[in-house]
């Protein structure tokens, strides 16, 4: 579960990326956030991460008030989350199966369970067969299923994704929402930052407006942009 | 590549520091050696009895700065008198026969353990009762005196300017490092990664290179030590009663052990204040 109760945010005093936000995302909810650019919706995310602390409030992931986790259970409570990003991440000089087993040797994982998994995710994401390409010899869609395969390997409970299909064209788009979609379904919260309102309307989900750091509409499907 | 450039610079730094440590401790070796045949003379009162002298013997004993003391007959001051100044040429000496004309040169060679302390003794001998004299080199005692203190600050200003400029090296390999894994670092974590884990690998590069750093200048400060000592040794032989080098396993015993803890030290010491100045992770 994700719970913000009256969480500002303000990089430099009196300009506020966030303004007293008040949220609830369920355990294996699909959220869309959309809103202008500037309305804050990357800041949430990284506050939801920890990257960020607020300036005001309380934040509370998967049960955990984030305000209470000191520095060193930082990487510990980040393994229930996973990221994915516009621009993908990705190690540039490791292949497809590296930049996914990465993440299993970051927590630590044994290189036998890594190999149990990694070529999982690559299936579930549909580049199994691409596995010792590197990021440049992919499409952007393919990289960025990529990226999703990494965020998923270590199994985390809640899924972020800020604007993951900024990068793509219509049909990629589709393709990594479908997969989202897919994701969520097995279980995995999922909250997507995203401009395109195409998807958004055909998808049915949730779906939380921001402007200038304020939620100003929260409606769960039957989306339309006023 | 920047960590080779840093590597040999490292070895550098170490091979300047051992070579260094090489001349400083044959020099050590030679000033001791030097310092500990420098005697003091104690000559007696005349008329003296050897009840006075052996009294004048346990005050001396007492004394901390001094390693040894040795009581020099008349007979025996007499028969080195005669070695030194009549050699082979035995019968201008018997002239002399039974009248010892350094009868009343019976003495004690005191030898000392720290050449600097030597005023000090000089003074308390001097104020004995029966002591008629004290015979010293004062300005040999004070030159060598001189002569280790400056090797001692020139020593450690030396190792403190190759520490930092080490130091400063790594420091600099490291912050290249981090700058070009920036993105690599994010994503690890976010991906949850410990600080631990982060910096491992920065840290092994550090040590690596401070152990690469200076096993190589060690191992070449070995052979070329071993190869100049002998060529010295060799063609001046005629400064071999004056230069007395330590043998190669002596020096490197000490030099080996301290040269690796250094630039280990310093490969580990620089990588992690780097990383811990530079990832606030
Ligand atoms: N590191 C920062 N320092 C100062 N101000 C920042 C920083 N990051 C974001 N901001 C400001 O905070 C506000 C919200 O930014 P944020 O990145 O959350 O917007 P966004 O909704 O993600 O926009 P976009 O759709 O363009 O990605 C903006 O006004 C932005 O200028
Ligand atoms: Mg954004």
């Amino acid at each position: 579960m994700i719970k913000l109760e009256n969480v500002s945010k303000a990089y430099s005093a009196g300009v506020p990326a966030l303004n007293d936000v008040n949220l609830e995302i369920a355990d294996g909810e699909f959220v869309f956030i959309v809103g202008d650019s500037g309305s804050g919706k990357s800041t949430l995310i990284k506050l939801l991460l920890k990257e960020l602390e607020p300036t005001e409030g309380t934040i509370i992931v998967d049960g955990r008030r984030l305000g209470a986790i000191r520095h060193k259970q930082i990487p510990k409570f980040r393994r229930n989350l996973g990221v994915v990003f516009q621009d993908f991440r990705l190690l540039k000089d490791r292949n497809v199966y590296d930049n996914v087993a990465f993440a299993q040797r970051v927590i630590g994982a044994s290189v036998r369970e890594s190999k149990r998994k990694v070529p999982v995710m690559l299936s579930m994401v549909g580049l199994a067969a691409k596995y010792k390409s590197y990021p440049r010899q992919l499409s952007g869609g393919e990289q960025q299923r990529v990226a999703i395969a990494r965020a998923l390997v270590n199994q985390p409970k809640i899924l972020l994704a800020d604007e993951p299909t900024g990068n793509l064209d219509a049909n990629n788009a589709w393709e990594i929402m479908k997969l989202l979609e897919e994701i969520n379904e097995r279980g995995t919260t999922v909250v997507v930052v995203t401009h395109n309102m195409d998807i958004v309307k055909i998808m049915n989900k949730r779906v939380i407006t921001m402007k200038k750091g304020v939620v100003i509409s929260d409606v769960d499907g039957d989306f339309n942009e006023d | 590549m920047f960590s080779l450039a840093s590597m040999a610079t490292m070895s550098a730094c170490i091979f300047l520091f051992g070579l260094f440590f090489a001349i400083v401790t044959n020099f050590e070796a030679m000033v001791k050696e030097a310092e500990s045949g420098m005697a003091v003379t104690v000559l007696f009162d005349e008329g003296i009895t050897q009840e006075q002298i052996d009294a004048i013997g346990q005050e001396i004993k007492k004394r901390v700065e001094v390693s040894e003391y040795e009581f020099i007959s008349p007979e025996q001051a007499w028969e080195e008198f005669k070695g030194d100044y009549f050699g082979d040429n035995a019968e201008a000496a018997a002239g002399f026969a039974d009248d010892n004309p350094l009868a009343n040169s019976a003495s004690y060679a005191i030898y000392m353990n720290d050449i600097s302390m030597q005023p000090v003794l000089v003074d308390f001998l001097e104020g004995l009762d029966g002591v008629r004299e004290v015979r010293h080199s004062e300005v040999a005692g004070r030159t060598l005196t001189d002569f280790n203190s400056l090797i001692g600050y020139i020593s450690v200003g030396i190792i403190l300017i190759l520490l930092l400029v080490a130091v400063f090296l790594i420091s600099n390999t490291v912050t290249t490092g981090i700058a070009v894994r920036k993105d690599e670092i994010g994503i690890m974590k976010l991906i949850g990664a410990t600080d631990y884990f982060v910096r491992a690998p920065f840290v092994v590069e550090g040590v690596l290179i401070g152990l690469i750093g200076s096993v190589v200048p060690l191992a070449l400060l070995y052979f070329l030590y071993r190869k100049v000592v002998f060529y010295i040794s060799d063609k001046f032989s005629f400064l071999s009663s004056l230069l007395n080098f330590l043998p190669a396993q002596k020096v490197f015993h000490t030099l080996v052990p301290v040269g690796l803890v250094l630039g280990v030290g310093i490969g580990f010491l620089g990588s992690w204040i780097t990383i811990r100045k530079h990832l606030k992770v």
